[in-house]
């Protein structure tokens, strides 16, 4: 086990990359420490999997290092650098018995068979194959065959990182989410540092303990679930976390106070920020009430989502969205709304205004 | 819920039947026709039962041919799978050099196969060929219409030369089918190069193998045009094969009979190998 730091990381699928959008990954220093449980979460396209490959040394970066506590391991191939990867598609060797599979590492490594034969047996009973482990594998199930990947990991004592590479998508979602708590399960059990990279922010938020967001090859967040729930630093996490995203509104600031549309909001990082072009505001529909004054708006649509009422509300160009209780009367038409201060904050190009720190 | 029936449907099948009547069981029928019968010209026909079946299955002269044909079929094969599978292995999977590769594996299936046997009649002549003369000039006594060893070494290189490229094609397509992923995770779990091959290239490569093996199987059984334009299945009788001998019964000596029955068994003798050759392959599969 180890832990795992990314130091100036770039990299390029161009020869000779001239821009930053010429990068799949833009500048990064990441610190993970040993015995965490990370998800990589971003949209498709957002360089989750090339970071993912530079980790396990499938690709070498065009820029900066990875290490493996002190070990610059960049120009490591994968098999020296002891991790295990789990794919998006279940990778079994179809010819071999699931014991077969699960012993192929070591046995590939030369650990004594009487070793093997233990080590296998230890972790089937771990993931649930002990009664399969005389079938061929090809015969198995999708989340089965996910399980063998797994298991080929963790039967090695080496392993300083286990890799996961979205492997729910071909899992049926019934099975989505006992495979995911068993998941988390055996993280508490055998504290391998592991990281998990998906487009799917419940997976992401329920698996880690700290999820990294990415957006177009950058790294827009590191935190806990409740700190990308609660303090998104960029107007991106606050969409693609949380449903609804949070609302995103324009506004002014004069003199340490938020107008939008001309209406005073109460933020809690407004006094910090200097006036200026490229401000917005940012609260999650969580946080915005009906109050009898506030910031007037009409009424678009109400939803009903079981446990509560999706509000979709409407001022000028802008669509704020707010959930309400159930059986909570909502008005016809117009209405007044509140923004709790200590969760409205004000962005400047994107990032979360900071106590003067800029972004 | 009541099934709909309709009848009708089946005029639809009535041009296809005609013309496989026509093509195939018009021509076989005739054949089994003429093998059980005798014939002393005039297109009068006699009854001949199973005659003409058992002269062909206790004739020496079959039996050479078979064997012949055995030893033929099984030591291209030995050649062109293992060295097709070698090829594909070898070829890039990605860049420019990927249709070079496979335009200069798939020229030698594109010529006539007569071409080819007329190509390496006279590239193996050792006086004028390019091969026989060089062979002749590093020291070797090569002749390939005198001495039957160097016909066969000549027609088995003629067919490796021929066909290797079918079983490269084949396997490359399965070879390139087989996602990343999987290089990937043997390399993380630390497979050896061979360990490569041996569980991952080779079982995935194994449904277009067993394709690559049946018609190089079949086909090498069928052969005619190559070799009878090569050697015309000499010198004497060393390289006559099983489709040569029946032509020369056929058409050379015009016994009809023994023909016909000798082509049944032929026949039969594919069909059998290629149905017990494909289960066994396919039973090895659902274990």
């Amino acid at each position: 086990m180890a832990k795992i730091t990314l130091k100036g990381l770039r990299h390029s699928y161009m020869a000779n990359p001239a821009q930053p959008s010429d990068y799949a990954l833009q500048q990064l220093d990441v610190e993970w420490e040993d015995g965490g449980a990370y998800a990589l979460l971003g949209p498709s396209g957002c360089g989750k999997t090339t970071l993912l490959n530079i980790i396990s040394g499938l690709l070498t970066p065009s820029h900066g290092h990875v290490l493996f506590d002190a070990e610059d391991v960049t120009g490591l191939a994968p098999d020296h650098r002891h991790i295990a990867q789990v794919f998006q598609f279940p990778v079994v060797y179809d010819t071999m018995t699931v014991y077969d599979n699960l012993a192929f590492p070591l046995r590939n490594r030369g650990v004594a068979e009487a070793d093997v034969d233990r080590r296998v047996r230890e972790i089937a009973d771990m993931i649930d194959l002990t009664e399969t482990l005389g079938n061929r594998a090809s015969g198995l199930t999708a989340d089965g065959k996910q399980k063998i990947s797994l298991g080929r990991g963790l039967v090695r004592t080496d392993v300083n990182v286990i890799m996961f590479d979205e492997p729910l998508t071909v899992i049926d979602p019934h099975l989505k989410w006992q495979l995911r708590s068993k998941l988390k399960e055996l993280h508490q059990r055998v504290r391998t540092t592991m990281i998990y990279v998906t487009h799917d922010q419940t997976e992401a938020l329920t698996f880690a303990d700290k999820v990294v967001v990415m957006k177009d090859g950058q790294v827009v967040q590191i935190g806990t679930p409740v700190d990308l729930f609660e303090r998104p630093q960029h107007t991106f996490v606050g969409h693609f976390i949380g449903s609804p995203g949070m609302n995103v509104l324009p506004c002014q600031v004069k003199g340490g106070k938020a107008f939008f549309e001309g209406q005073e909001v109460d933020s809690w990082n407004a006094a910090s920020c200097s006036d200026g072009d490229g401000l917005e505001i940012g609260v999650r529909p969580e946080f915005v009430s009906l109050a009898d004054s506030g910031v007037p708006v009409e009424i678009a649509k109400v939803s009903d989502a079981g446990r509560f009422q999706i509000v979709d509300t409407r001022k000028g160009e802008n669509s704020i969205k707010l959930l309400v209780p159930e059986g909570v009367e909502i008005p016809e038409k117009h209405a007044h709304l509140a923004f709790k201060s200590d969760h409205t904050q004000v962005y400047r190009d994107g990032w979360l205004v900071n106590e003067g720190a800029g972004q | 819920m009541n099934k709909t029936e309709n009848q009708k449907a089946w005029f639809f099948v009535l041009p296809v039947l005609l013309l496989v009547a026509f093509n195939a069981l018009v021509p076989l029928m005739t054949v089994v026709n003429y093998s059980v019968q005798e014939t002393f010209g005039d297109n009068t026909f006699f009854w001949a039962g199973v005659l003409w079946f058992e002269e062909v299955m206790n004739s020496e002269r079959f039996h050479a041919a078979l064997g012949r044909q055995l030893f033929f079929t099984f030591t291209i094969l030995a050649i062109e799978i293992p060295l097709g599978v070698a090829i594909a292995l070898t070829m890039p999977r990605k860049g420019i050099w990927v249709s070079v590769c496979l335009v200069l594996m798939a020229l030698p299936l594109l010529i006539p196969w007569n071409v080819v046997g007329a190509m390496w009649n006279i590239f193996a002549l050792p006086d004028i060929g390019l091969l026989g003369r060089t062979l002749n000039a590093i020291g070797f006594d090569y002749n390939y219409t005198r001495q039957p060893g160097d016909a066969w070494f000549t027609l088995i290189l003629m067919d490796v030369w021929h066909w290797t490229s079918l079983v490269v094609l084949l396997s490359y397509a399965g070879l390139v089918s087989i996602p990343d992923a999987y290089y990937q995770a043997a390399k993380i779990d630390g497979a050896k190069p061979f360990a490569i091959f041996r569980y991952i290239q080779l079982p995935k490569m194994k449904r277009v193998l067993t394709i690559a093996i049946l018609l190089r199987f079949m086909d090498s059984f069928n052969i005619y045009t190559e070799p009878s334009v090569l050697t015309g299945g000499g010198p004497g009788n060393s390289t006559t094969l099983l489709s040569i001998d029946l032509v020369k019964i056929a058409l050379g000596q015009f016994d009809l009979g023994p023909a016909a029955a000798m082509s049944l068994i032929y026949f039969l003798i594919i069909l059998l190998m290629s149905w017990v050759f494909y289960t066994l392959m396919m039973r090895n599969e659902a274990k």
